[in-house]
């Protein structure tokens, strides 16, 4: 279970996030859809801890984030977490990419790294580039490669940062199929995205953040059929 | 620690140093820099595998050291032909030659960052050869290739105090011939090294304020 | 065409000699590289430490070896360290001062190649678990060794040509040194450092293209 308690940021004097509440139970996914600057991405690098916060709480499964005595590189283990741009480590083939943290990190053997890379790379259907380096990879593959680098890894929960965002209109369709897949698999997940009709499909809620608040949080036939915040609405009717 | 023999006329003798060092330094760059653009447009032009002669001739240039060059270029002239050429004459020769070499491939360098897209299109409007070269590629190639000149101005001017094998009592000798008389080496070298120092570090600094600004747009 | 005889026989008569130095020259460049790229990779740590007084070291010893003459840098190790009672011989004076060199210039690429990766590939690495210093060994040193390859190569070229300085503080079983002393036998002074030039081209030549064949082996992405 993912707990955010009273979460707020700010870069110098920016304020980008203005005291947020969200729990995540197991097995739930919840999308975070908003505007530009509205913080919802600054929210996820916030819960792996790559962020520090000025005041309030994460906790992941009881252990909080932010904490001095925490082991931040321990704790991310359990938290995979994809990017807008892919960072497909470029020197490494797309196994050896997946593989690498497997038996740096975890100390896995090379043989189980290497079954368990395969059968990620399988899953998000590239199961046929496992020698190739990312550069011959197009976008959409390159962040296929990158969910099943952070899959390998076993997490538990994964955060999407709007993993579309930086891909071509006709690669966003594969990746979003790789989404929906793990969704259906019971992963516990929060995605940022731009996707609405994606987040009506997957998502158990849908929050709205508005300038580093979150401004309506609901299941998405209620968000998306019935918006009651205003802001919300004006933010719908301009996507659609 | 500030005891020290060195006099006015010691001084002079370095001045005197410092003022060959750049003006070996100004004869060759710029001679150098005309030669270097002439061969880099040219290689650039004829392809390469006309300009393979050429680009073999610069190549020797800069893989054999700067000493040897002066050497031999001052026995091939004075030994050889027989020609009755002042060290500073040969000194400016090989220099100048050594700086186009370097040239060269700065210019070429250049003239390929110009996209050819942007090449095309200037020629589409009806631009000649030499309309595009001067009001397109001039512009474009000089940002890529201003700062690494300035390197290999800069370059040249620490390379110079090596001529002091032909004869030419530039900084670096003088400084030399003053240490073996004076015996005052940490005094006599710390000037010297202030000499190139502040010349060369504002204008490297300089090149390469030039290179981020202009590679940021 | 000259009233000059030319006698190569003499000066390739004296090729065992002149390989003989030639092998030196490697040896100073090599050793030269491989101590000027520990202390690049020390100094590039130094001023990232952002710890005030290191970083200054690095940057006052990168600024003084870009911005002085080799030739300087060598007369510093003799004659300099001399003023302190350290006389060093010829032959560590030019080690010295090649690897002072060395050590500014790759110092000054190690920092330029780092500033090319972008900052979201460590980020990366740090939210796949691994730790700062996993982070840096296996995601962002291998890149820089490729972006810094090229640079070294030519750094090492350089190293070669530097090595005909240290006639001036009296070396003289280097390539350029022992050809310096057979001219003084024979005075065929044209003919034997234009041996010396070609041999200094086959070795620079067989490091720019044998680092090609090495950087195609090694870097494939």
């Amino acid at each position: 279970m993912i707990e955010i308690e009273n979460v707020r940021k700010s870069f110098g004097s920016l304020e980008v996030l203005k005291g947020i509440d969200l729990t995540v139970q197991k097995g739930e996914v919840v999308t975070i859809i908003g505007g530009s600057g509205s913080g919802k991405s600054t929210l996820l690098t916030c819960i792996n801890g790559l962020e520090p916060i000025d005041s309030g709480r994460i906790t992941v499964d009881g252990t909080e984030v932010h904490a001095k005595s925490t082991d931040l590189n321990k704790l991310r283990r359990k938290i995979g977490i994809v990017f807008q741009q892919f960072n497909a480590f470029p020197h490494l083939t797309v196994l050896e990419n997946v593989m690498l943290a497997q038996v740096k990190v975890l100390k896995r053997p090379k043989a189980e790294a290497e079954a368990e890379a395969v059968k990620q790379l399988n899953h998000v259907g590239l199961g046929d580039k496992l020698k190739v380096y990312p550069s011959r990879l197009s976008g959409g593959q390159q962040q296929r490669m990158a969910i099943a680098r952070a899959l390998a890894m076993s997490p538990d929960y994964m955060l999407f940062d709007e993993v579309t965002s930086a891909l071509d209109p006709q690669l966003v369709g594969e990746v979003l199929d790789t989404l929906r897949m793990l969704a259906r698999e019971g992963m516990t997940m929060i995605c940022v995205t731009h996707e609405m009709k994606f987040a009506r499909e997957v998502s158990d809620r849908v929050a709205f953040f508005h300038k580093g608040v979150m401004a309506e949080i609901a299941p998405p036939d209620q968000l998306f059929g019935a918006p009651r915040d205003p802001e919300l609405q004006k933010f719908l009717s301009a996507t659609h | 620690m500030f005891d020290t023999a060195l006099t006015a006329a010691d001084f002079a003798f370095l001045a005197r140093g410092a003022g060959m060092t750049i003006v070996v330094t100004l004869i060759s760059v710029i001679a150098g820099t005309i030669l270097g653009i002439v061969f880099g447009v040219f290689r650039y032009q004829v392809g390469p595998i006309w300009a393979a002669p050429l680009t073999f001739v610069l190549d020797v240039f800069r893989s054999i050291p700067l000493l040897i060059q002066l050497v031999l270029a001052n026995a091939f002239l004075g030994t050889i032909l027989r020609l009755n050429m002042s060290g500073f004459t040969v000194a400016c020769i090989i220099l100048s030659l050594y700086t186009a070499a370097f040239c060269a491939e700065i210019v070429r360098g250049g003239i390929e960052a110009v996209p050819m897209t942007t090449r095309r299109a200037a020629r589409s409007l009806g631009m000649t050869w030499g309309q595009d070269m001067r009001s397109i590629v001039l512009p474009l190639a000089t940002r890529v290739a201003l700062p690494s000149w300035i390197g290999l101005a800069l370059g040249v001017m620490k390379d110079s105090a090596l001529v002091y094998i032909v004869q030419v009592t530039e900084l670096l000798k003088s400084t030399q011939i003053l240490i073996t008389r004076l015996q005052e080496p940490l005094l006599l070298l710390m000037i010297c090294g202030a000499f190139y120092f502040v010349i060369s570090f504002p204008l490297a600094r300089f090149g390469g304020y030039l290179e981020k600004r202009w590679s940021n747009d | 065409m000259f009233n000059y005889t030319f006698q190569w026989k003499q000066a390739l008569a004296r090729l065992p000699q002149m390989l003989d130095g030639a092998l030196v020259t490697m040896q100073i460049a090599v050793l030269s590289m491989v101590i000027g790229i520990l202390l690049a990779i020390l100094l590039t740590m130094f001023r990232l430490s952002g710890i005030r007084v290191l970083s200054a070291v690095s940057k006052t010893w990168v600024e003084i070896a870009r911005n002085t003459p080799a030739l300087f840098q060598i007369y510093m190790a003799h004659f300099g360290l001399g003023s302190f009672g350290i006389h060093l011989s010829p032959f560590a004076s030019i080690l010295l001062g090649i690897t002072f060199n060395n050590a500014g210039y790759l110092t000054e690429n190690f920092r330029g190649a780092l500033k090319a990766i972008p900052d979201t590939q460590a980020r990366a690495a740090r939210s796949l678990g691994f730790g700062q210093g996993g982070a840096f060994r296996y995601v962002v040193l291998p890149q820089m060794l490729r972006i810094a390859f090229l640079p070294m190569t030519n750094q090492m070229v350089w190293a070669i040509l530097m090595t005909s300085l240290g006639v001036t503080v009296g070396m003289n079983t280097d390539l350029y040194g022992v050809t310096q002393g057979l001219n003084a036998l024979t005075f065929r002074t044209f003919e034997l450092f234009a041996l010396a030039a070609v041999i200094f081209y086959l070795i620079t030549k067989t490091i720019t293209l044998g680092a090609r064949l090495i950087a195609t082996r090694l870097f494939r992405y």
